[in-house]
C-alpha cells in the first residue's frame, strides 16, 4: 500500500511539473525560443501573490486574478521589446539574454524580499485530504493542482487545435516566413504566445508556493525539472509534457522513499536514461519536410 | 492610376546587385507575366513587391501609397498576396486549416474555403489531409488557394509549374481566368515563357535585373521575346 500511496504522490506532483513546463514546450514550440528565466519567473509569480496575500489579506487563489494578468503583461512586454530581439540570430543570443535575466530576477527578489523562507498560507485546504483506507490518502490540495494541470494543457490544446489563433501558432512554427506571406506578425505572435505561457508559469508559481516553500534562488532547480519533464514527453507535444511531468514526479517520491537525499537524483537519472534510450522523448510530434 | 507602380528599383542580396533601376506599372485587372532566365530577377521583384525583401532604392507603389516602408505582413493587409516559390504551405496543419490561416488578415472578399474547392477540386478530398503529404501539384494548388484566402487586389505567382508535370500546370493554368473574373490582378512570374504567354495581357522580359522588353503578347513576335530572353543582340 505504501508503494501505491507513493506512486500516486508522484503522480500528483508530476502535475504540478507539467503545468510548470507547458509554457516552456509551448514557447520551444512556437518560436524555438529556450527560456533560462522560466523559472524565475514564475518565482517571480509566487512573490506577487505573496505581495497580494500580504497587502490585501486576500487567499493565494484569489490573488490569482492580479497576479496572471500581471504575469500576462510582463511575458507580452518582455517578448516585444526584449526576446524578440535576440532571435533570428541563432541559438545563441536568447540563452544568453535569458540566463542574464534569470540572474538579474534573482537578485532584484533578494534586494526586495531578503533570502528568507516565504510561503502561501491558503488555509485549510493544504491539511485536509480524502482518506481511501486506512493508509492511502490524497491530499486535496495535490489533487487540485493536478486538475488544474490537466484543465490548463487541455485548454492551451483546444486553444492550438480549434482557434484561428492556434492556427496562427501551428503554421508560425512551422514556418514563420510562410506566416508573414499570409499576414501574420509574427512578432506580436511571439508576445502574445509568452503572454500566456508566463500566465501558466505563474498558475503553477503560486501553486508551488501554496504547497511549499520559496526563497528568491529558486527558480533554477524548477527549470532544471521542467526541461526535464518536457525533454522526458518529447518536444512539441504538451500531452507529453503531462506525461514527462509524471515520470519525473513518480521517479523523485519513489527516489525519496529509498533514501530522502535520493528523489532528486532518481529524477535526474530516470532522465537520463530516457535521452540515452530515447533521446526524442516519450511522446515526440512527429518532424516531416 | 496604376494598381502597382515599380519606380527605379534596385535591389541587393549583399555586394551582389540582382535589380536595377527596374520600372514596371500594373494596371487593375488582367494578367500580367513576367519571364526571363533563371537569374533575370524575376523571383527578386515578387520579393520586393511583397515586403520579402527590402529595396535599396526606388519605391513601389500600391494603389497609388508608397509600400516599399511596410513589412510583409501588412502588405497582405493592404491586398498583395505572394505565392511563392516552392510554395511554402504550413506542412503540419490540414489543408482546410491552410485555407483558414491564409484568411489571417480577414479581408474582406469573394474567396472562401468552399471557393477555393471549386476552383481546386482536386483538394477536396484532402480537406483534413496533413499538407505535408500532398503531392507538388496538390500543394501548389493549395498555396494559391491560400494566397486567395486574403481576397487580394494583386495575387503574386513565382514560379507556380516549377517542378510540375505539364497535365498538372495547365490544369492550374485553367484556373486563372476564375481568379481574375473574382477582382484579383495576376502577375505571374515564370521560366516557361510559352505558359506564361499565353495567360499574359502583358508581358514583360527581365535580363540580368533590368526589364528589356515590354509590350502586349499580340505585339510582341516571338523571336523578339527569345532575344530578350537570352539576351542575342539583333543585328
Amino acid at each position: 500500500m505504501t508503494w501505491v500511496n507513493l506512486v500516486i504522490q508522484g503522480i500528483l506532483l508530476g502535475g504540478l511539473y507539467a503545468l510548470f513546463a507547458s509554457g516552456l514546450s509551448l514557447i520551444f514550440g512556437v518560436m524555438r525560443l529556450v527560456n533560462l528565466a522560466h523559472g524565475d519567473l514564475s518565482n517571480v509569480a509566487a512573490f506577487l501573490a505573496l505581495l497580494v496575500v500580504d497587502g490585501l489579506g486576500w487567499n493565494p487563489f484569489l490573488s490569482l486574478v492580479i497576479v496572471l494578468p500581471v504575469m500576462f503583461g510582463i511575458g507580452y512586454l518582455l517578448q516585444r521589446y526584449v526576446l524578440n530581439r535576440t532571435l533570428e540570430r541563432g541559438p545563441m543570443p536568447p540563452l544568453l539574454v535569458t540566463f542574464g535575466l534569470a540572474v538579474v530576477i534573482q537578485n532584484l527578489l533578494l534586494e526586495a524580499f531578503s533570502a528568507d523562507s516565504q510561503g502561501l498560507d491558503a488555509g485549510h485546504i493544504e491539511d485536509t485530504a480524502i482518506t481511501i483506507s486506512s493508509r492511502l490518502a490524497v491530499g486535496w490540495l495535490p489533487l487540485l493542482t493536478m486538475g488544474v494541470a490537466v484543465a490548463v494543457i487541455g485548454g492551451l490544446q483546444l486553444f492550438l487545435a480549434r482557434t484561428q489563433w492556434g492556427r496562427g501558432f501551428r503554421a508560425t512554427s512551422d514556418n514563420q516566413r510562410a506566416a508573414q506571406l499570409v499576414g501574420i506578425n509574427n512578432k506580436r505572435l511571439y508576445g502574445f504566445a509568452m503572454a500566456l505561457a508566463l500566465v501558466t508559469a505563474g498558475i503553477a508559481g503560486v501553486f508551488i508556493g501554496i504547497r511549499t516553500t520559496f526563497t528568491p534562488d529558486a527558480g533554477s532547480l524548477r527549470l532544471i525539472f521542467a526541461y526535464e519533464a518536457v525533454i522526458i514527453g518529447g518536444l512539441g507535444s504538451l500531452w507529453g509534457t503531462l506525461a514527462g511531468g509524471i515520470v519525473l514526479g513518480v521517479a523523485q517520491t519513489l527516489g525519496s522513499r529509498v533514501d530522502p537525499g535520493f528523489g532528486v537524483l532518481a529524477g535526474h537519472l530516470v532522465f537520463l536514461a530516457i535521452l540515452a534510450l530515447r533521446p526524442q522523448g516519450l511522446f515526440a510530434k512527429q518532424v516531416d519536410e | 492610376m496604376s494598381l502597382l507602380e515599380v519606380k527605379g528599383v534596385n535591389a541587393h542580396y549583399g555586394p551582389f546587385q540582382a535589380l536595377f533601376q527596374m520600372d514596371l506599372k500594373v494596371e487593375e485587372g488582367g494578367t500580367i507575366a513576367v519571364i526571363g532566365a533563371n537569374g533575370a530577377g524575376k523571383s527578386t521583384l515578387l520579393k520586393v513587391i511583397s515586403g520579402v525583401m527590402p529595396c535599396s532604392a526606388g519605391e513601389v507603389l500600391f494603389d497609388g501609397a508608397a509600400v516599399h516602408g511596410l513589412p510583409g505582413h501588412e502588405r497582405v493587409a493592404r491586398g498583395i498576396s505572394l505565392v511563392p516559390e516552392g510554395r511554402r504551405i504550413f506542412p503540419s496543419l490540414s489543408v482546410h486549416e491552410n485555407l483558414l490561416v491564409g484568411g489571417w488578415v480577414k479581408r474582406p472578399g469573394p474567396w472562401s474555403p468552399d471557393k477555393v474547392y471549386e476552383l481546386f477540386p482536386l483538394l477536396v478530398k484532402r480537406r483534413e489531409q496533413r499538407a505535408g503529404t500532398l503531392s507538388g501539384g496538390e500543394q501548389q494548388a493549395l498555396a494559391i488557394g491560400r494566397g486567395l484566402m486574403s481576397n487580394p487586389r494583386l495575387l503574386l505567382l513565382d514560379e507556380a509549374s516549377l517542378g510540375l508535370a505539364p497535365i498538372v500546370v495547365r490544369s492550374l493554368y485553367k484556373a486563372m481566368p476564375t481568379i481574375v473574373q473574382e477582382g484579383t490582378t495576376l502577375l505571374v512570374v515564370e521560366q516557361d515563357i510559352g505558359q506564361a504567354v499565353s495567360v499574359a495581357d502583358r508581358v514583360y522580359c527581365l535580363l540580368e535585373g533590368r526589364v528589356v522588353l515590354s509590350g502586349s503578347p499580340a505585339e510582341l513576335t516571338r523571336e523578339q521575346i527569345s532575344a530578350a530572353y537570352f539576351g542575342v543582340r539583333r543585328r
